[in-house]
């Protein structure tokens, strides 16, 4: 079975949504949607104080060439637009509307029926993605249509659809493989024509044998998409690790998928691919996995963008009186969250639950060069060497030593058995690299 | 919930820690403690406990009196110090002797570069050669093996060892083979089981071989060492072989005597002390092999393995600094295009 080869772990998948049904999520009484909710520019609003908004009306608008429609997830006022915290912790500004009722706009198609028959043109396709927001869902959130303008001295040559879901816990992505294969596949179709490519591929990690199967029978009438069943390795969900897994290219350190002729998109990124360009529905809900061991009611639901966190723990049996951190995303590159009014956001791909007593780091002992950081890094970086370059301030040898092709996977600090901050130290040293990289060009 | 906590990813911690690692070696060597309880009896019970206690003890007082600084000896390296030292020492070492040699491998090996993880050379090593060197007699005279509940009662004062016969024997100009044919050679079957004299933890190779095993289940040690050190002396061995078997011991016999098989599973593969890349570790195991067949044969003392791995150690540094691990996407990616393709 295909995997990468270079490094990796396997964390225990604690997978226990895995057969939770996706549920709608009732409307919450507010939403706040932030303006910044993609890779790039933040978007500037088209809405004032006051302003009545109905569902999937757009309300801020991406000016720059990496940046993003955000469209209203509900219908109702807006109340303010005001600064509110976000995952990472940052004051960020954000349009807050008061729900009332659920009045769509009259241009999306609401009706039940899948719509097979692709007839845009290419151009109008990346037009439309442009227009209704729709960006990567399996976390990094870069605005989809960018990825699908390939740069004219570059080509694609193979459309790879990232249905790994590598992370422990969540689910949504494994949900969403079972319940809309047929969207997911006409959304693939549809990337393809965007892109020009002949050939598809899907990977998905052998611990979801009925995703794969589902999806191989679907597809089975289509010669250019191909179902890839990969062995269960974090982090294959990475672009690089899953490009080397199914095509066995290896993007050059620095460099972009493309140089190997491969683009890379989430399973939710071609639902909402499908929902956009078919149904002409902007992206304003998505799939959020709720979960923790601790969680009376665990479950997948369908999310409208802006909900806060603790409306969706509320749906899911209520905040647990032992919980100690909320992460939002996975527990290998998620954030832990300072509060639980942090809106969900259009990358929010799952929240997890985590007990007091397991909420925290263990302690910290002396490396005692047991290399396993090294064994383990997917890029084959020496994570303790850059993290001891870093802690003495030697950023120009830690820049030698390749530290911008971190991933900040973690698998490093996930290994080390001295308990050390191996990432704490990379995200630094990344920080201060990359000025001086930058303070360079300018020069 | 009242506070949440809030850290960097990532949110879990794999199965390992340092204390699991160790304490895994420690779990290794159970057969090969038990081997020696049954041929060396209690005396093998009294130099594994002084060992232990007074490893723990120096690194205790250090922490505490020295350093000033938080105590770590449940950490479980002490224990594997302890316990690697009494492996490398004849069961009816004086105490005080152990005492001293704890002493040395604590103080001076580990605590006096900064404690775990900081130390050049492995700790139990330097202890032991500081004791080779400081009491040859006493060091060298091995009690000969007289497994429990046997009726017959073994007086003779020095068991013979495999390397020792042999450097014995060549000095008095025998042929190997005569060497062979001498009544009280171990053998294949004395080396694997551990019915010779030798250090206590030494003497058996299938007890070790037993937690080698268990090391390798548990991921602890990965075969980069074990099997460059092994192959290199077993080639190094057999050519020597093959030219002249009257001057040098076969290979299979070569491997199985002596402290190679404790060397190889229990000292090169110290983590702290070896090389970090997959390739400088195979480096290290050959390196650590030649010389150990190197030491065997030309040099002064019977057995290689100590000194090899010590001088392997002192060479880690430039190792590590020569080979780096292979990294992704440092190679052009029309040669990854072009494997893909092939394959």
């Amino acid at each position: 079975m295909k995997t990468f080869k270079l490094g990796g772990v396997h964390p225990k998948e604690n997978k226990i949504t895995a057969d939770k049904p996706i549920t709608n999520l009732p409307l919450p009484a507010k939403v706040s949607i932030p303006l910044s909710q993609s890779l790039g520019a933040p978007s500037k609003p088209l809405v004032d104080k006051g302003a009545i908004v109905k569902t999937g009306q757009l309300i801020a608008k991406g000016e720059s060439f990496i940046s993003s429609n955000i469209h209203s997830s509900v219908s109702g006022k807006v109340v303010k637009i005001d600064e509110i915290t976000d995952a990472s912790g940052y004051r960020k500004p954000a349009v807050i509307i008061e729900v009332e009722g659920d009045e769509w706009m009259e241009t999306i198609d609401r009706s039940l029926e899948i719509k097979t028959e692709i007839t845009l043109s290419r151009e109008q396709i990346i037009e439309k993605i442009k227009d209704l927001g729709v960006v990567g869902l399996g976390g990094a959130t870069f605005p989809t249509h960018v990825k699908l303008m390939v740069p004219s001295d570059k080509n694609a040559e193979f459309l790879i659809i990232n249905g790994v879901e590598c992370e422990p816990f969540l689910t949504s992505d494994h949900r969403l493989m079972l319940e809309k294969a047929e969207e997911i596949i006409i959304g693939i179709r549809i990337l393809m024509i965007a892109l020009n490519v002949n050939k598809a591929f899907i990977g998905i990690e052998n611990n979801k044998p009925d995703a794969i199967a589902h999806l191989t029978g679907l597809t089975d009438k289509y010669e250019n998409i191909s179902v890839v069943a990969l062995k269960v390795k974090y982090p294959q969900g990475g672009e690089k690790q899953l490009i080397k897994a199914i095509t066995g290219r290896e993007v050059p350190s620095g460099k972009l998928p493309i140089e190997t002729g491969c683009i890379v998109n989430n399973v939710g990124t071609a639902y909402a691919v499908y929902e956009a360009v078919q149904k002409s529905k902007p992206l304003f809900e998505r799939v959020v996995t709720v979960t923790g061991k601790s969680l009376s009611d665990p479950g997948n639901f369908l999310v409208r963008i802006g909900s806060p966190v603790d409306y969706l723990v509320e749906h899911a049996g209520g905040l647990p009186s032992d919980t100690g951190k909320v992460i939002s995303g996975g527990p290998m590159m998620g954030k832990a969250l300072t509060s639980l009014e942090v809106p969900i956001v259009k990358g929010t791909s799952g929240i997890v639950i985590v007990p007091e007593k397991k909420s925290h780091r263990v302690n910290i002992h002396n490396c005692i060069r047991c290399t396993r950081c090294i064994t383990v890094c997917p890029i084959g970086l020496q994570p303790v060497l850059l993290a001891q370059l870093t802690a003495a301030e030697k950023y120009e040898e830690a820049e030698k030593a390749y530290i911008m092709d971190c991933m900040e996977c973690g698998s490093c600090q996930y290994t080390c058995p001295s308990g050390r901050p191996l990432l704490d130290y990379m995200r630094l040293g990344k920080g201060k690299v990359g000025n001086i990289i930058r303070n360079r060009i300018k020069n | 919930m009242s506070i949440l906590t809030v850290s960097g990813s990532p949110h879990v911690h794999g199965q390992q820690d340092v204390r699991s690692i160790m304490y895994g070696v420690v779990i290794a060597m159970i057969p090969a403690i038990l081997v020696s309880i049954y041929f060396f009896g209690l005396d093998s019970v009294r130099v594994i406990f002084i060992s232990i206690v007074s490893c723990l003890f120096f690194e205790w007082l250090i922490q505490k009196y020295l350093l000033k600084g938080p105590i770590t000896i449940t950490d479980g390296s002490a224990l594997v110090t302890g316990v690697l030292l009494a492996f490398n020492v004849p069961s009816n070492l004086p105490s005080l002797i152990i005492i001293i040699g704890s002493l040395v491998s604590i103080a001076i090996a580990k605590m006096s570069f900064g404690g775990l993880g900081k130390n050049p050379f492995n700790p139990a090593l330097i202890g032991r050669v500081f004791l080779l060197i400081s009491f040859p007699v006493q060091m060298t005279t091995w009690p000969s093996p007289s497994p429990m509940f046997s009726s017959e009662i073994v007086d003779a004062v020095s068991g013979p060892t495999t390397l020792g016969m042999l450097k014995e024997g060549l000095m008095e100009g025998k042929t190997v083979g005569e060497i062979i044919a001498t009544s009280g050679f171990p053998g294949y079957f004395n080396d694997l089981t551990g019915a010779q004299g030798g250090s206590l933890g030494e003497v058996s190779a299938l007890a070790l071989l037993l937690g080698a095993i268990y090391m390798f289940l548990r991921k602890i040690i990965t075969w980069h060492i074990p099997v460059a050190y092994l192959g290199s002396a077993f080639l190094f061995s057999a050519i020597l072989w093959l030219i002249d078997p009257e001057s040098y011991l076969d290979p299979v016999i070569s491997m199985l005597a002596g402290g190679m098989i404790l060397g190889v599973f229990f000292m090169a593969t110290d983590m702290v002390t070896s090389p970090m890349s997959a390739k400088g570790q195979i480096l290290f195991g050959i390196g650590a092999g030649l010389l150990t067949i190197t030491i065997r044969n030309w040099g002064a003392y019977p057995e290689g393995v100590s000194f090899a791995i010590l001088i392997m150690n002192a060479c880690t540094p430039l190792i590590n600094k020569g080979f780096k691990p292979k990294r992704f996407g440092s190679v052009p990616v029309q040669t990854t295009i072009k494997a893909a393709k092939k394959g």
